[in-house]
């Protein structure tokens, strides 16, 4: 299987603090990475270099064979490669369908595409994937009033909305109560294997990651500390310590 | 409001433009004004409201419209009716390029950082305006006659600006409901989010207030002519006036709605004509109480707050129609 997202050597600093210090890793095309690793690891600076929120100090970052280390986030985006956030970012004072309808990247992004009424497919397909995300019966509420679960799943039935190529998730089941978590993993799930969306995901919840990711990258102080199947960092022995302190 | 009584509360206000020149003959200078004062709060509101862009710089596109259509009209040697046509073209494309020049450099700043950066351009161009002498320098300039008997120019103008203002409010209802009005919302919501689903925020925002900018210089354009003459600071970029009352009108009425800017200028310009000619001398504090009065009381203005008020009737619409 061919790398669909391959980080090579990604360094980032702030000031100086090393958040990424040298990291390569590979995501392959149609599976669902985790991403894993203690507070303050440099998972969220990852994902944001990736995403070219900020650009990397080192190394370079490249998407289906294409060079993205220099793009910025609305180029990256409109190469199928979506971002969710951590903390929820919709639009508040939008109804769901219209955080929906504005996501469609297919109507297009060019001034004069935008220049018309929401069309009927567009409808359709928002009205769909609202449906996917147990959010159908919600989609006239303003955003803001849905639960920050709800709106979680409103983030991720807006990224669907882009066909993206790839997602990146922050934590999608932080702050999720635990009934919702299962709904949440079992989207996931269906969206990687009935729309073939590859998935990286950063998650601390370790039955979610465990039963979620095909393949995990455990990250501590801004470096790759290991890498591989779940079951084989739930034995390893520097992933324990990483997470329980020891060092 | 709601999808089916849209349509009728605007052929009722259309009926009301109408004939509000002949059903108070005497007050036609005000109605004119009040028209002007609709369009200049509507266009406010495109960055201001629909954007969360808060721009205090609106009076350059404003004032910039009104020399230029002075100049036009001293200059050109056409007739009245043309040359003031032409004018106020011309006006509102300089405005427009104007918008788009320096939209593109502090339309990047977020935030109040843009409102900051807004606040010096009216006081910029007034400063430009009065020390330069193809523009009549303090002077200012005066434009020429209208040719008809006096008292037939209100009406001219009383009917040229609500026709604008009709305009412009058909236009921005066809634009709040397309995908383009949405982005805006989106920009408004979470620009950073809109950034990371594709969205080419910076493109939008720009084309934003160069809108306003256009219709502002029309704007400005017809207002040389009907006050009677240019002042850089007093009528052209008149900040404390004009510039702030845009605004608060819209604020007034409720920003960020379709409804809630000609609302908002309708009371404005009501309460000021009923209570200035009794308040000699202290418009300005009453100014400053009624702004404090909307911050404190209508945060969200006249419409935002009847929305919070009966939530029902608002239920499952944006702008007033159903759209997606």
């Amino acid at each position: 299987m061919s790398a669909q997202l391959t980080i090579e050597g990604a360094t980032k600093r702030f000031g100086g603090i090393t958040a990424n210090e040298d990291i390569s890793l590979e995501v392959p095309e149609g599976r669902i990475v985790g991403l894993i690793g203690p507070n303050g690891s440099g998972k969220s600076t990852l994902f944001n270099s990736v995403v070219g929120y900020h650009p990397v100090d080192g190394g370079s970052i490249r998407f289906e064979g294409r060079e993205i280390t220099r793009l910025r986030t609305a180029e990256i985006a409109r190469l199928g490669l979506i971002r969710t956030f951590q903390q929820t970012h919709v639009f508040v004072q939008m109804t769901g369908l219209q955080n929906m309808a504005i996501s469609d990247a297919e109507a297009g992004h060019g001034l004069f595409q935008l220049m018309r009424p929401v069309s009927a497919e567009t409808r359709e397909r928002a009205e769909a994937l609202l449906a996917f995300c147990g959010l159908y019966g919600k989609r006239h509420l303003m955003a803001g009033e849905l639960s920050f679960g709800q709106r979680k799943l409103l983030e991720l039935a807006m990224a669907l909305m882009v066909r993206p190529r790839m997602l990146l998730l922050d934590e999608p089941t932080a702050g999720i109560n635990p009934t919702l978590i299962n709904g949440v993993i079992e989207r996931l799930q269906r969206a990687n294997r009935e729309f073939g969306v590859t998935l990286f995901v950063i998650e601390h919840n370790m039955r979610v990651i465990m039963s979620l990711a095909e393949h995990i990258h455990c990250l501590a102080h801004g470096r790759l500390l290991a890498s591989g199947p779940p079951e084989a960092l739930r034995n390893d022995r520097r992933v324990i310590d990483a997470y329980l302190g020891a060092r | 409001m709601s999808g089916h009584r849209q349509p009728l509360l605007m052929l009722a206000v259309a009926a009301v433009g109408v004939a509000l020149p002949f059903v108070i003959p005497d007050y036609r200078a005000q109605i004119a004004m009040l028209w002007a004062l609709v369009i200049m709060a509507q266009t406010w509101d495109i960055t201001g409201g629909q954007t969360g862009y808060n721009s205090f710089g609106n009076i350059l596109f404003f004032g910039v419209g009104m020399y230029a259509s002075v100049v036009v009209q001293r200059d050109v040697g056409l007739d009245f009716f043309p040359g003031l046509v032409l004018g106020m073209v011309v006006g509102a494309g300089i405005a427009a390029a104007l918008a788009v020049l320096l939209g593109s450099m502090i339309l990047r700043m977020r935030g109040h950082y843009f409102a900051i950066a807004t606040l010096g351009l009216g006081i910029a161009a007034g400063e430009i305006a009065g020390g330069w002498d193809y523009l009549g320098a303090g002077s200012g300039l005066s434009p020429p006659l209208f040719p008809a008997p006096p008292g037939t120019a209100n009406l001219f103008f009383a009917y040229l600006y609500f026709g604008v203002a009709a305009l412009v409010f058909v236009a921005l209802a066809a634009l709040y409901r397309t995908r383009f009005g949405l982005a805006l919302n989106a920009i408004r919501d979470n620009e950073d989010k809109a950034e990371a689903m594709g969205l080419h925020t910076g493109v939008y925002k720009v084309t934003a207030w160069t809108m306003a900018a256009f219709v502002l210089g029309l704007v400005g354009g017809a207002m040389g002519n009907m006050l009677g003459f240019v002042d850089p600071r007093d009528t052209a970029f008149a900040g404390a006036t004009f510039g702030v009352w845009m605004v608060l009108m819209a604020i007034l009425g409720g920003k960020g709605t379709l409804w809630g800017p000609v609302l908002g200028a309708v009371i404005f310009h009501i309460t000021q004509e009923l209570l200035w000619t009794h308040l000699l001398g202290w418009q300005r504090v009453a100014l400053g109480v009624i702004i404090v009065g909307i911050v404190v009381f209508f945060p969200q203005g006249i419409l935002g707050w009847a929305r919070t008020r009966w939530p029902a009737r608002h239920e499952h619409q944006g702008h007033g129609s159903e759209r997606a």
